[in-house]
């Protein structure tokens, strides 16, 4: 059967990945300001002795530069990559660099990517690149302006650096802080020149970051260590099934425990509200709640994959269509098929969800790790019955977030505003805290998917046709992503699919969209979390049917795709693929991938016992990212990318028995620990290009090049994931 | 009622319930909030602190287990093992989203006061039950080896003097 629907153009799909929100690690502010923006505004008016040229920097009298960051930091290291990029081009001394957040504020904190202010997508340093380089350079301008009217000599007779102006033919040098008044005084130009990239002082170097020394002692603040004078903590009693509302509940037995303030209904299900988090969880436990499960999930994951796999076989929408995969495949010497399924994964940060906020009648202001601050404010004052502007958001350190913190019903940050108006709204400060159990049962995970792939080899062996359909629910749909939804493709179920890169005459990818009420998110790397271990691994078999090296098989169908073929002969190169055979019980696999526009390969090594045990020895990653800002910081993100996709692919997995999350923290939630974390090796390619993300796609290849290690050492293909305990040998 | 015991090395007394976990009672009641939650029951070893010199969880541990006892957070961590390990953290730019490493800080300092030359099976033993969700683990080991490393080279230039 052969239909046409409109392909989407490579370009469009390359768009789309720079705009689609997605999510990873991120970190937060030295000199952590609880009073947040109102205090910082205030200082900003009063102080005269500050030049503050834009709304990424502030100098002060004493040189202190302070860079105000626009992204979360949520481990990946944005922080430290923002003023990295601001100071290079301001020429500042980084002794003297402090990273503070930045208020919600659309207008002036856009993720250019996006068009509002949030994180998402590996794309912090990339939208965020010359932006910033142009308000350190103009930061810079002016105080060489300002120094030349001190000393009345031509501006082109200055230099800077490390914080200050130097005159070279009068011997003369200025601190910074010694020129903001004047530097305050003068128009900021429209334009400047960059500097020539031989000259980088800091970008390329691998400085420190930024917010290390206080993760080291305790000191760093996160959510859960937000403290108000007055603040109660909420713990909310969630219905135990998708899609399950509140019938009614008896709040005596919780109000009956020692510290519990208030029993409040909002929502999302019913709130204990108490002097602490003992209590709190005490009288939640206490609670007793009968629920409506009317329009409720009530099936089993066997069952939605059953679903799936039927689906698999009925028509789809087309994602991409190149020539006609089905006539290719139809007439083909030899053809292979294969399905792959995937569960519903929970992305688990190791900081529970939480979220502080203190609403009165005319204000509500948030503390949260917060990642989507326009869809966070916008949420926020709906379930207030404010207007937006009168929501303050301060942006604190995330522990983790993977996706999670980035959706767009904001969810624990509306939960929190929800208890805090139920409770009165009188001002008191509510800490919303998650247990684990609840972030492992609470929804908005990975999808599941069910992949069918189908491949043709002519009678030369070489591949002609391609066929990939994916079945799954969609993340975009019905949200304030909406729009990126084209012809019925959500990008984020086919990237990594649709776009892929092998030269193949005739592909088809088509999509078929689920409905259920189990809500899903982005997850790090999002679509590629699947569609890589699926392209990767059947293009594996594809080349091992050919009778090819599948290193070799991969090059030769790149040659179009020097960045992609240059990641994957490097990783090549540096594991030894062809030169060091690996003894029995071994084997080694390779895959690559791009993602938000960073190529990344990597060559696994596993091990495989008598037993069928798995254990991944090593990982040889290569990168190639543009420009490495930090080279530092890109291998710290391929390290734990690489161990973040190890976890989920040996064992994560969220499975639904009649409904029920049948995992409830990290013993059924298995995630991964350092025994099993291998040796890794990370080589980033030089680049002159603009810098892409790196915070997701380190995760993208993992999978698959494990499971084709462990096919060269077993001879089986898993398909099916995670990994069984114990490999069988393929029949 | 009253709970009594040692708290980095201050006689501290706690008005609380007797079967809180000591988690919350050092974060809320003693307001030290450098030891973090992370799962409520001893799985992920983010709220790890030193019992008569003993990683513990606190999660799971009530406080009127420790009445009378020498509890030691991340706040009070000091000693050189603990500064070595400190200082490597740093040198080795070993966190990412930083949540859990005061729990690993504290299962590898009560690792290093023990023993002074950790193979990397001891630091299986002694580090996996500490869960890092931004898979930091190669920069911990290498981090505790290099404290252990530090240690021993200080060591053996004050013996020699």
């Amino acid at each position: 059967m052969t239909r046409s629907v409109a392909p989407m153009l490579r370009s469009d799909r390359r768009q789309f990945l720079k705009a689609a929100g997605s999510v990873s690690a991120i970190s937060l502010t030295i000199g952590f300001e609880w009073l947040g923006p109102a205090r910082r505004a205030a200082a900003q008016s009063l102080d005269p002795a500050l030049f503050a040229p834009n709304a990424f920097l502030r100098i002060d009298a004493a040189g202190t530069v302070t860079i105000i960051a626009k992204h979360v930091e949520m481990g990946q290291g944005a922080y430290t990559g923002i003023a990295t990029v601001l100071a290079e081009e301001l020429d500042a001394d980084w002794s003297q660099v402090r990273v503070e957040s930045a208020p919600a504020d659309a207008k002036r904190y856009a993720n250019l990517a996006f068009g509002m202010q949030g994180t998402g997508g590996s794309s912090a340093m990339a939208n965020s690149w010359l932006q910033l380089r142009e308000a350190g350079a103009k930061g810079r301008t002016m105080l060489l302006t300002a120094a030349a009217t001190e000393w009345q000599v031509p501006v082109a007779e200055l230099t800077t650096d490390q914080g200050f102006v130097l005159h070279p033919v009068s011997q003369r040098r200025l601190p910074y802080g010694a020129l903001v008044a004047k530097a305050a005084a003068l128009p900021v130009p429209e334009h400047v020149v960059l500097k020539d990239p031989k000259d980088f002082k800091l970008i390329g170097r691998g400085v420190p970051r930024v917010d290390v020394p206080g993760k080291v002692d305790g000191t760093a603040k996160f959510t859960l260590d937000v403290s108000l004078p007055g603040m109660l903590v909420a713990l909310l009693k969630r219905p135990p099934l998708f899609g399950a509302t509140v019938k009614s509940f008896d709040p005596d037995p919780a109000r009956a425990v020692p510290g519990v303030v208030k029993v409040v209904q909002v929502p999302g299900g019913v709130a204990v509200v108490a002097k602490g988090f003992w209590a709190a969880k005490q009288g939640r436990d206490a609670l007793i709640v009968e629920w409506d499960d009317t329009h409720a999930e009530k099936r089993s994951s066997s069952a939605i994959m059953d679903e799936y796999r039927a689906l698999a076989e009925q028509p789809a929408t087309a994602a991409l269509t190149v020539g006609d995969a089905r006539s290719a495949i139809k007439n083909a010497a030899r053809t292979l098929s294969c399905s792959y399924e995937f569960p519903y994964l929970a992305h688990a940060p190791m900081e529970p969800l939480d979220a502080v906020v203190k609403l009165t009648a005319t204000n509500c202001e948030i503390w949260a790790g917060d990642q989507f601050q326009t869809l966070d404010q916008a949420n926020a004052a709906k379930a207030a019955g404010l207007e937006p502007q009168n929501v303050t958001i301060n942006t604190l350190f995330a522990g983790g977030s993977f996706g999670r913190r980035a959706n767009v019903g904001s969810d624990y940050i509306v939960e929190a505003v929800s208890i805090a108006k139920a409770y009165g709204a009188d001002g008191t400060p509510i800490k919303l805290q998650w247990t684990r159990e609840d972030d492992i049962h609470g929804g908005l995970y990975r999808p599941m998917y069910f992949h069918k792939l189908e491949a043709g080899l002519n009678d030369k062996k070489e591949l002609v046709g391609w066929r990939h359909v994916i079945v799954g629910q969609s993340i975009m749909a019905g949200g304030a992503f909406e729009a990126m939804v084209k012809n019925g493709v959500d990008p984020t179920s086919v990237e990594g699919a649709a776009t892929i890169a092998y030269r193949i005459p005739n592909i088809d990818v088509e999509l078929s969209t689920t409905k259920n009420p189990v809500p899903v998110l982005w997850w790090r790397v999002v679509g590629s979390s699947h569609t890589t271990y699926a392209v990767e691994t059947f293009i594996d078999e594809v080349a091992h049917a050919a009778g090819r090296d599948p290193f070799e098989f991969r090059r030769d169908l790149l040659d179009h795709e020097p960045r992609m073929r240059g990641v994957l002969e490097l990783a090549a190169a540096k594991a030894g693929w062809s030169d060091r055979p690996l003894p029995r019980g071994k084997g080694r696999g390779i895959a690559v991938a791009e993602a938000f526009k960073t190529l990344v390969a990597q060559v696994a090594e596993v091990s495989v016992d008598h037993k069928g045990q798995v254990t991944v020895d090593r990982v040889v990653c290569a990168v190639d990212c543009g420009v490495p800002i930090n080279p530092d910081v890109i291998t710290a993100q391929m390290e734990g990318g690489i161990g973040f996709g190890i976890g989920a692919v040996r064992f994560g997995a969220i499975t639904l028995n009649a409904g029920r999350v049948e995992q409830d923290n990290f013993n059924g939630y298995r995630v991964l620990r350092i025994n099993e974390m291998p040796k890794i090796e990370v080589h980033i390619v030089p680049s002159a290009e603009p810098p892409t993300g790196v915070g997701e796609p380190g995760v993208a290849p993992v999978g698959p090049a494990i499971a084709n290690a462990i096919f060269a050492a077993t001879g089986t293909r898993v398909r099916i994931l995670p990994f069984p305990e114990n490999l069988k040998p393929t029949a | 009622m009253s709970t009594s015991f040692v708290l980095n090395g201050a006689p501290t007394t706690l008005d609380a319930d007797p079967t809180m976990p000591l988690l919350w009672a050092i974060r809320e009641v003693a307001g030290l909030p450098g030891t973090k939650f992370g799962c409520g029951m001893a799985l992920c070893g983010a709220c790890t602190v030193h019992v008569e010199g003993e990683a513990v969880r606190s999660c799971v541990t009530p406080l009127t287990l420790v009445a009378g006892k020498h509890v030691l957070t991340i706040e009070g961590l000091q000693g050189k093992p603990a500064k070595a390990l400190q200082a490597a953290w740093i040198q080795l730019q070993v966190p990412q989203c930083g949540y859990c490493q005061s729990g690993q800080i504290m299962s590898a300092s009560a690792l290093l006061e023990k023993n002074r030359a950790p193979t990397d099976a001891d630091i299986d033993r002694a580090m996996s039950g500490n869960i890092c969700r931004c898979a930091t683990y190669s920069r911990i080991r290498a981090a505790i080896h290099a404290a252990a490393h530090s240690l021993a080279t200080t060591q053996s230039g004050e013996a020699s003097t």
